[in-house]
Formats: C-alpha cells, sequence, structure tokens
C-alpha cells in the first residue's frame, strides 16, 4: 500500500515538475499579496455594496468573489498557472474556514446578547418554586446543581468502568478472543442513540424499583454513563497504546510486579491524555437532553438525593421551558430564562472543555521533539 | 488508530512465567479488576439489547393505529429509515467540504501559532449541547435560509430537490444543523489523519517542486484516502442518532413524507426525532412501535459506525 | 508555550468557577406575593399537608398548573406539586400504572381501549374525572393586511385538508367580502405530535363540515392532507408567527397573543372564541355515556346552533382516585383538587394562564366529587 502510493506520487509528480519549465527568474507576489488583496476586494466589496444599495452580508459576498477571483489572476499574471491554483486553493481553504465558523461565531453571539443580560447572581442562586413558575423572579440554581449532579453520577460510573476496561484491552487481553470482542462491543455501542440510553434506564428503574414511573438522578447517571462508557474506553485505550514498551519493560526488569507498573508506571505516563479524553466525554453528556428528559424529569428545587425523586438539569430546564415561551403573559420572562440557562449550559461544558485542555497542556510528557 | 504500534506486539508477554514479575496477588486483583470491568461493559450492552429485542419486537405485527397510520411495521420502520438516512446524507455532503478544507487550513495552510487555537475552536463547537444548537437552528438559521429557499423554488423548481412549497423548519436546514454538529468530529478525525502524512512524502513533493496545493494533492489526499471515508462515516453516525436539534428544527408530521423535496414544509421524518415528538404520548403497543424504532436507529448507526472503523483500520500502515 | 496557553486558558475557566461559586451560595427565594384574591375553600383541607406530589399529562393544561401549583403553595407551604407536561397519553397511561398520582387529560377515560377498567383496578374503585380546564382552540392567523377573518366550518376544513390552497379562494372570498385577501399561498400549520387539541379540533371537523372532512377524529394529524408539522403549542403558535406569514394554524386561545383569530360560523353568526361563548357549550352539551356518581364528562354538542356557542373547545380533565395506599397522598391529592376548584384556584388560572373559569354549577358538582376523596 505504502510502497504503491510512493511511487504513484513519484512518478506523477515528476513530470508534471518538469513540464512548466520551472523558470529560476520567474516573478513572485509580495509576501503579503493576500492581506493587499484582502484589502482592495472588501474596497471593492463595500463600493459595490453601496451602489447596489444593500446590506453587509451583499458587501462579505461580493468583497469575498473579488478576492478569490483576483487573488488568483494575479498570481497567473506573475507567477505562472501552477501557483495560480495554488492561491485558488488556499483561498478557498481559508473562505471554507469562515464559512464553518460562521455559525459558532453566530451561536456564542446569539446566546451571549440573548443569554447575557439575564444572567444575574439572582437568576443563578435561585430556583423555580412558589411564583417563579409564573412569572416573578425565579433562577436556574437548581438545575444547574442538577446538571453539576447526574453528570457527576455518570463520570463516578463510567471513568473507573472505562479505564480499567481499557486497562485490559491494551495490558492484558491483547490478541486475545475476548479483548476483540469487547473492542467490538465497545463500538456497538458508540452507535447507541442517546435517546435509546434514555428507554433503557427507563426500563431498567422500573425493574429495580418496582415504581411505574421511575424519576431518579441515578437513573440519570447511569443512562448518561452509557453514553460516556465507550469514549471513555477509546479515548484511554489509545492513551495507553502511545505509551512505548520500553517503559513497561523497565519497569519489569527492576521486579516491579505488572499491576505497579500499571498504576506506577503506565497511567501515569499517559495521565494527560487520560484526563482530558474524559474530560471531554463528560463534557459531550453534561449537555444530554433526550435521556434525562425522560428518566430524571423536572423538578423546581435543588433536589440533592439522586435515589429520591425527579432532578432538575439545564438541558431539560432548556428543552421544557421552550414550551412555556408561547405563554401571552409571561412568555417573555420564559424566552429570557432559555436563552439564560442555554448560556450557562455553554459555559459550563465549554469551561470543562477548557480545564481538559489545560491539564492536557501542563501534565503533557515533554517529548522529545 | 494514532499510533503505530500494532497492540499485539506491545502488550509484555504474559505467559512466560520466568518473566513474571512476584507479588501474584495484586496481579490477580488488578486483572481480575480489569476484566471484570471489560465483562461489565459486555453485560451493559446486553441488557441494552434484551431491552431493546424484548420490547421491540412484539410491535413485528403491528400495523394500522398501532403502527402510527402505516399499513405494517416494515412500511413504518421504512419510512423513517429514509428519512433518517436522507438527513443524515445530505449533512454529509455539506459536511465533507467543510471539514476538509477546514482540516487542511488547521494541518497545513496556518501557521502553527494559528492552527493551535483554531483546533481549540472546532473543538469548541463539539462542546455545544444539542438543545442549544436546536434553539439556534430554529430561531436564528431557518429565518435566514428562507429567502435563499424562496429563489431556490422560484428558478429551480423542475428540480424534484427544490420542489413543492417553500418553508423554513424543511428538511434541509435540519441538515445544515446536523452539519455544523457532526463538523468537529469529522474535522478532529481529518486533522489527525493529514497530519499523519509521513513528513517524507511531503518533502519530496515539494523538493521536487510541488506548490503546496500539489504537494497536498499528491502525497497527503492519496495517503488519507481511506482515513477521509472513515471519518465522514463516523460523523454520519454522529448525525443519524441526533435527536433534539432535528425535533425542534424539523417541520414533519408522523412518519413524514417519502419525498425528494428538501425545501417544503412537508419533510420524510428521522428516527430519532419521531421518537422524541412521540413517546410522550405514546401508550400500550405504540410503546413497542417506537422501542422498534429505536433498534432500527441503533442497527443503522452501527452498521456505519462499524464500517467506518473497519476501513480506518483497514487504512495505510504506516511503517 | 505551555505557559502562555494555560494562562488563556484559565482565566475563562476561573471565571466560570467564580460563577459556579456564587450560585453555589444561596438558594431560596425571596416571596414575592401574586395576586391573590377570592376563596381558597376550607383551611382544614389543607393544614398539615407536605411532601411530594407527582403528576403529570396534557400540555394544554400546563400553563394552568403551573399558576395553580404556585397558589397552592401559599396555602400549603410545605408541598411540592410537580406537573409534567407529557401529553394526555402520557398522564392516562402513567396515571393507570400509579406513576403519576393525579394526570391531566384532553380526553376522558373510556373502556375502549380498557383504559377505564385498568385505572378501576389500579384505584381499587371508580376514578374521578372531573373537567378543571376549558379553554377555546383558536383558528390562528398570520396574514398581512387582515386583521379579521369569517369562516364556515367547510372552508375551515377545506384549509387545512389541503384543498383550498390561495388565500383568495372563492370560498373564503364569500365569508369575508369586505376583506382584501392576498393571492399567496396558505401555510397550513398543524400539531406534528398526537395531541388532545387536534382531536377536539377534528372532532369539530368531522361534526360539522361534512364531506370537506374525511379524516375522521384522529389524534395525529392525518399526513395526506399536508401541510407544515409543528411540535406543541408553542410550535403552532411560532410557526404561523414566524416571518413567512400567510399561515393558519390551531392553538389554544390563551396562546394566541398578538395573532389574528378567526371567527367562527355558528348557526347564523360568526363566533369569537371568548372565554364565555366556550363556556358556554358545556352548558347545552350532554354528559357522555360513561359519565357516572365520579365522573363528570361531557360529549361536545359541536353542531349546535346556539347563539353565542363557540364550538371549537378543548375540555380538558382531572383524573385522580378515591382513595390511595396511603392517606398521606390521598390527604394531598384531596388538598390539590380542592384547591384547583376553589375560587381562588379558578381565579388565579384564569389570570394566569387565560383559561377560562368552570362556571359555578360545574365548580359545585365537581367540589361534590372530590369531597368524596378518602371518605
Amino acid at each position: 500500500m505504502t510502497q504503491s502510493t510512493k511511487t504513484r506520487t513519484r512518478t506523477v509528480a515528476v513530470p508534471e515538475g518538469n513540464g512548466h519549465h520551472l523558470s529560476v527568474s520567474a516573478g513572485k507576489l509580495p509576501r503579503n499579496a493576500a492581506l493587499l488583496t484582502a484589502a482592495f476586494s472588501t474596497a471593492v466589496g463595500i463600493v459595490l455594496g453601496l451602489i447596489l444599495g444593500s446590506g453587509l452580508t451583499l458587501m462579505a459576498f461580493l468583497g469575498w468573489v473579488v478576492f478569490v477571483v483576483a487573488y488568483p489572476v494575479w498570481a497567473l499574471s506573475i507567477e505562472g498557472r501552477r501557483k495560480a491554483t495554488d492561491r485558488t486553493v488556499q483561498a478557498l481553504a481559508w473562505s471554507i474556514f469562515v464559512l464553518a465558523m460562521a455559525p459558532l461565531v453566530s451561536l456564542v453571539y446569539t446566546v451571549v446578547l440573548k443569554g447575557g443580560p439575564v444572567v444575574t447572581p439572582d437568576f443563578l442562586s435561585r430556583d423555580m418554586t412558589g411564583f417563579a413558575s409564573l412569572g416573578q423572579g425565579g433562577g436556574i440554581y437548581h438545575a444547574i446543581m442538577g446538571t453539576i449532579m447526574v453528570t457527576a453520577i455518570a463520570a463516578i460510573i463510567a471513568v473507573p468502568i472505562g479505564v480499567f476496561t481499557a486497562v485490559y484491552l491494551v495490558e492484558y487481553g491483547a490478541g486475545r478472543r475476548l479483548a476483540q470482542s469487547i473492542t467490538f462491543l465497545v463500538d456497538v455501542m458508540t452507535g447507541i442513540p442517546s435517546i435509546v440510553a434514555g428507554l433503557f434506564a427507563v426500563a431498567l428503574f422500573i425493574v429495580i424499583t418496582g415504581d411505574p414511573l421511575p424519576r431518579l438522578g441515578i437513573g440519570g447517571g447511569v443512562a448518561l454513563a452509557l453514553l460516556m462508557i465507550p469514549t471513555v474506553i477509546r479515548s484511554v485505550e489509545e492513551m495507553l497504546k502511545l505509551v512505548p514498551n520500553d517503559l513497561r519493560e523497565a519497569s519489569y526488569a527492576l521486579g516491579v510486579p505488572k499491576w505497579r507498573t500499571i498504576v506506577k508506571v503506565v497511567l501515569p505516563t499517559s495521565v494527560a491524555g487520560i484526563v482530558t479524553g474524559i474530560t471531554l466525554a463528560i463534557a459531550r453528556v453534561a449537555g444530554e437532553t433526550a435521556p434525562l428528559l425522560l428518566i430524571v424529569g423536572t423538578y423546581p428545587e435543588a433536589n440533592w438525593s439522586p435515589f429520591d425523586g425527579a432532578v432538575q438539569t439545564l438541558p431539560v430546564f432548556i428543552y421544557t421551558s421552550l414550551a412555556a415561551t408561547s405563554d401571552v403573559k409571561y412568555g417573555d420572562i420564559w424566552t429570557d430564562r432559555v436563552w439564560g440557562a442555554a448560556l450557562v449550559l455553554i459555559i459550563i461544558v465549554m469551561a470543562l472543555n477548557l480545564i481538559a485542555r489545560v491539564i492536557g497542556n501542563v501534565f503533557a510528557p515533554k517529548s522529545g521533539r | 488508530m494514532s499510533t503505530a504500534v500494532d497492540p499485539g506486539r506491545l502488550a509484555p508477554p504474559t505467559d512466560k512465567a520466568a518473566a513474571k514479575p512476584p507479588a501474584r496477588l495484586g496481579d490477580v486483583i488488578f486483572s481480575k479488576a480489569a476484566l471484570g470491568s471489560g465483562l461489565l461493559v459486555i453485560i451493559f450492552l446486553a441488557g441494552v439489547g434484551i431491552f431493546l429485542l424484548l420490547q421491540g419486537l412484539p410491535a413485528l405485527d403491528a400495523e394500522g393505529e398501532s403502527a402510527y397510520g402505516e399499513p405494517s411495521i416494515w412500511k413504518f420502520v421504512g419510512m423513517l429509515i429514509y428519512g433518517t438516512v436522507y438527513a443524515s446524507f445530505l449533512a454529509m455532503i455539506i459536511v465533507t467540504p467543510l471539514a476538509i478544507g477546514l482540516a487542511l487550513v488547521i494541518s497545513h495552510y496556518a501557521p502553527r501559532k494559528v492552527a493551535k487555537p483554531v483546533g481549540y475552536l472546532v473543538d469548541l463547537l463539539a462542546a455545544v449541547p444539542s438543545v442549544v444548537f436546536g434553539l439556534w437552528g430554529l430561531e436564528v438559521l431557518a429565518p435566514r435560509l428562507l429567502p435563499a429557499y424562496q429563489w431556490l423554488n422560484e428558478h429551480f423548481s423542475w428540480i424534484p430537490l427544490f420542489s413543492g412549497g417553500v418553508n423554513q423548519r424543511s428538511l434541509l436546514t435540519a441538515s445544515i444543523v446536523l452539519a455544523f454538529m457532526a463538523l468537529p468530529i469529522v474535522t478532529a478525525i481529518l486533522r489527525e489523519i493529514f497530519a499523519q502524512t509521513p513528513r517524507a512524502h511531503e518533502e519530496a513533493a515539494l523538493a521536487l517542486g510541488a506548490t503546496r496545493w500539489e504537494m497536498i494533492r499528491l502525497a497527503v489526499f492519496p495517503y488519507a484516502r481511506s482515513g477521509m471515508v472513515a471519518a465522514v462515516l463516523l460523523g454520519l453516525g454522529r448525525a443519524l442518532g441526533e435527536t433534539m436539534a432535528v425535533a425542534m428544527v424539523l417541520s414533519a408530521t408522523g412518519t413524514g413524507y417519502l419525498t425528494l423535496s428538501v425545501i417544503s414544509a412537508e419533510n420524510p421524518n428521522t428516527i430519532a426525532a419521531f421518537i422524541a415528538n412521540n413517546y410522550a404520548n405514546a401508550s400500550g403497543a405504540k410503546i413497542n412501535t417506537m422501542i422498534f424504532a429505536g433498534l432500527a436507529l441503533f442497527l443503522l448507526t452501527f452498521i456505519v459506525n462499524f464500517a467506518g472503523r473497519w476501513i480506518a483500520t483497514r487504512g495505510p500502515k504506516k511503517g | 508555550m505551555n505557559r502562555t496557553s494555560f494562562r488563556t486558558a484559565a482565566a475563562p475557566a476561573i471565571a466560570t468557577l467564580a460563577v459556579l461559586a456564587l450560585a453555589a451560595c444561596s438558594s431560596g427565594n425571596a416571596t414575592e406575593g401574586g395576586d391573590l384574591s377570592g376563596d381558597a375553600g376550607d383551611p382544614s383541607t389543607y393544614e398539615g399537608l407536605n411532601g411530594t406530589l407527582t403528576a403529570g399529562g396534557a400540555s394544554s393544561q400546563d400553563s394552568a398548573q403551573r399558576a395553580w401549583i404556585a397558589g397552592f403553595g401559599t396555602v400549603a407551604p410545605d408541598m411540592t406539586v410537580t406537573y409534567d407536561p407529557q401529553g394526555s397519553g402520557a398522564g392516562r397511561e402513567n396515571f393507570i400504572s400509579g406513576g403519576y398520582k393525579y394526570a391531566g387529560t384532553d380526553a376522558y377515560l373510556t373502556d375502549e381501549e380498557g383504559e377505564l377498567s385498568d385505572a378501576t383496578e389500579n384505584c381499587g374503585s371508580t376514578p374521578i374525572q372531573i373537567p378543571n380546564y376549558v379553554s377555546p382552540i383558536a383558528i390562528i392567523f398570520n396574514v398581512e393586511g387582515v386583521e379579521e377573518l369569517n369562516l364556515t366550518p367547510e372552508t375551515l376544513a377545506g384549509i387545512f385538508a389541503g384543498k383550498i390552497t390561495k388565500w383568495d379562494d372563492e370560498a373564503i372570498k364569500a365569508d369575508n367580502p369586505d376583506t382584501d385577501l392576498p393571492s399567496s399561498k396558505i401555510r397550513p400549520v398543524h400539531r406534528s405530535d398526537e395531541s388532545g387539541t387536534t382531536e377536539n379540533f377534528t372532532d369539530y371537523l368531522d361534526a360539522v363540515a361534512g364531506k370537506s372532512w374525511s379524516a375522521g377524529v384522529v389524534e395525529t394529524w392525518p399526513k395526506d392532507f399536508g401541510g407544515e408539522g409543528a411540535k406543541g403549542t408553542d410550535g403552532v403558535v411560532k410557526s404561523v408567527a414566524d416571518g413567512q406569514a400567510n399561515a393558519i394554524g390551531y392553538a389554544d386561545a390563551s396562546k394566541a397573543g398578538d395573532l389574528g383569530v378567526a371567527n367562527v360560523k355558528v348557526g347564523e353568526e360568526y363566533v369569537a372564541p371568548t372565554a364565555d361563548a366556550a363556556a358556554k357549550i358545556l352548558e347545552v352539551s350532554p354528559e357522555a355515556e360513561s359519565a357516572s356518581d365520579t365522573a363528570l364528562v361531557y360529549d361536545l354538542d359541536h353542531e349546535t346552533a346556539e347563539s353565542g356557542t363557540y364550538p371549537i373547545v378543548l375540555t380538558s380533565y382531572l383524573l385522580a382516585c378515591q382513595s390511595y395506599d396511603d392517606e398521606a397522598t390521598t390527604d394531598q391529592v384531596k388538598g390539590f383538587l380542592t384547591y384547583v376548584l376553589s375560587d381562588q384556584g379558578q381565579q388565579i388560572g384564569s389570570d394566569e394562564a387565560g383559561s377560562a373559569p368552570l362556571s359555578d354549577e360545574l365548580r359545585t358538582k365537581a367540589q361534590g366529587i372530590v369531597d368524596t376523596i378518602g371518605s
């Protein structure tokens, strides 16, 4: 495979390189050519936009068209066809980049704009008891705490199982039938749709509690753990595989038992990657709505007991509050609450991601590169 | 995937007694714990599977009322699978060029200083909860797309894709939201794969006078081809199971319509969105029907994910 | 490199933690009194109530339930009531299984699917069914330049069945000779989920629109008729109101807001969906076949020609058992239901949620049934 790729690469690349007499004296665009063209296109875009009398979107679009055309054409006139193609692709790649980033920016902008003014200390410290369920005051303290609690339960269940399974797959089971089938089943598990996890948790807790309508924080934890486990196993497995075998052998040579080798050598070496993987998995499930809707339900105040009764969580709060936004009298207040809760949820999830990055950076083993 | 070393070679030999270090008890406990977790995963999954089968299979003879107005359970599930696959397929058509462009910028075009924060930014997109995506799709994206849909319907209604009426909560809107939700995953994998292209290949191409694009076309793409397919399939797996965003954005009734049109109000429905919209009100035999749909989604997602993994492991070996 | 990225990453993380810490500091709300007027009923009913009462069901009652729960908190401060607006079907299902202690439903229990006997078995005796929420279903529309719209049942059915597709169709023109109707396409918006509102609306069309409506009485919208689907009352209202205009839909009148509301032809006149006009239909409607000492249920007389009666009405019922396994639950349910039917309960419901207050006669009858709980 590799060999053929290599060969093909060469046989194709060489004639093309020769075909277009690379002249050493060929012209070259100035280093800041892209910036110059961009400035020019922006100007043209604005002028054309003003002439055609339309909004910012049109200006941006016209400017972009001018840039994508002008930049390669300039290159074509000075540097030749191949360089022009190169510049076209470069311009397109960056355009795609902007296009792909636009929704994220728009989303964050919308949520911050609409949710920002709502998130006050009051909003964060109150719950929805009493008249808050209509229009007065009220906040999402209970939902924040519920999300933290349910997600923590999920992590407590999923992390040990995930890490140990990965340890088994990499350190003990490698090559064995059982390990292969577990790897296969982990792939199957990755495919469990989140709503199915919720349905399963409901069925499980009907059997366990005998309650025909189980509403339990622990149930949400189990449903989320089901979604988390495959992600954790995958990322930990990858990280463990990266640990050089020399380290293990050195440890064995010193007479260290295998389990101590794993605990003291293998896991610490890959701890940064493991923590990052786990945190990302947590961030992923913290925003899950569908399973929580089915198993944890809603509750107007903080419920700290995962074994007794419904727990309010942020995603469910957002989803159910949405139905109240058409309320004639209090619709606007509910709309504010929805966006405020969305902002807080994004902040929590993104903060988890950032923490993962920080841990990843701080603990990353200093590589030789 | 990101490691070149065969796991079989990686693990230390376990059966050579001489190599075995002392303190067996700790080892036994630890290895049993590891094995136990692995078995627990199997039990978990078996539980889900048994639950789905037990609850879902009674729906096999559902028809009419209990199959939501469809003559048989197969028609019911078929309609929903059509919608699920169609919506996810559209999303993949949108996401593939975007992800390739994005991954190329991060791995090859952007200077290192820019590439790293950009990589974080893309990962942040993965952190946005789907209910917030749905909210944004419904309130921000959909109204913006309406003029474009009207234009398409006016000028291209002879293409089946753009025939019928116009609606801002159409299948295409849902697919665009799905695309942006799958984008971070696909991009992350592609980035990884592009970055793995052997340095020697790239440098050889550049040394022969290739431009950067020629280098990418001749050295990076051939090397990454199977990885690219795998990445798209894994993104597809994500899009198939997405519930809330579609449920919130898409205008669909019951099992949806068997239509090609992507901009009208009469859309196919997806399995996940159908369950989310109707589960609460279901009772009796309809619950079985609902869970049968869940089973179908489970299988569909598994097939796609498995194909993705299979192609990924079949990919180029370094060495 | 490491240090820089740590600092840039840490700042927002720390800010978030600060926010969360702040949130963790304190809970509990300052009490802000609502507008409570009217008599809440016998205070001894509410004495010593505590614990949590789990209920749920019809989403149509959601706003009103929120109002009642808030109001109930003032007479029984130690009790928490949760109402899950999952839908009527979920309400009945969970009531029968015992998950919900009381439930709201847009359709009363019948024995067509054995629901009534199942519920009787679960409760140990015939369950209580009382109407607690009556609200007109408004035909809401959003058409530029059109303020008022009159519709006959046949036209209404034609629009929703997808047979009348333009706003300036002859049939609509005939109903509205003085209105300047645009020639744009009609966007009929219906509920995409199973719903009691759809059932009541199609029940009406089936009864009066004759040949124009061929789909019968359904809970799930017949998809052959096309149109735009939206989830929940909220979804329908938002879709009708959105920037695409030219839409028409059906939704609880209390949620209509600024949207146009059509008048529907009854007998010889066009009637607007007011609370009074809606309450009137219960007076002229016969009790249903399955009505009993504990079930105050009605089959609405959609064909009425009585002047001033609005014919499309959602009647939502409360389901409860006459007794529960433990006495605490019995007292809780009795207390809450008594509050809902009390003067104050009906007042706060109509003030805060826009529901039509029950007539005094109906309230007295219903209270009589509630009084049998636990006795």
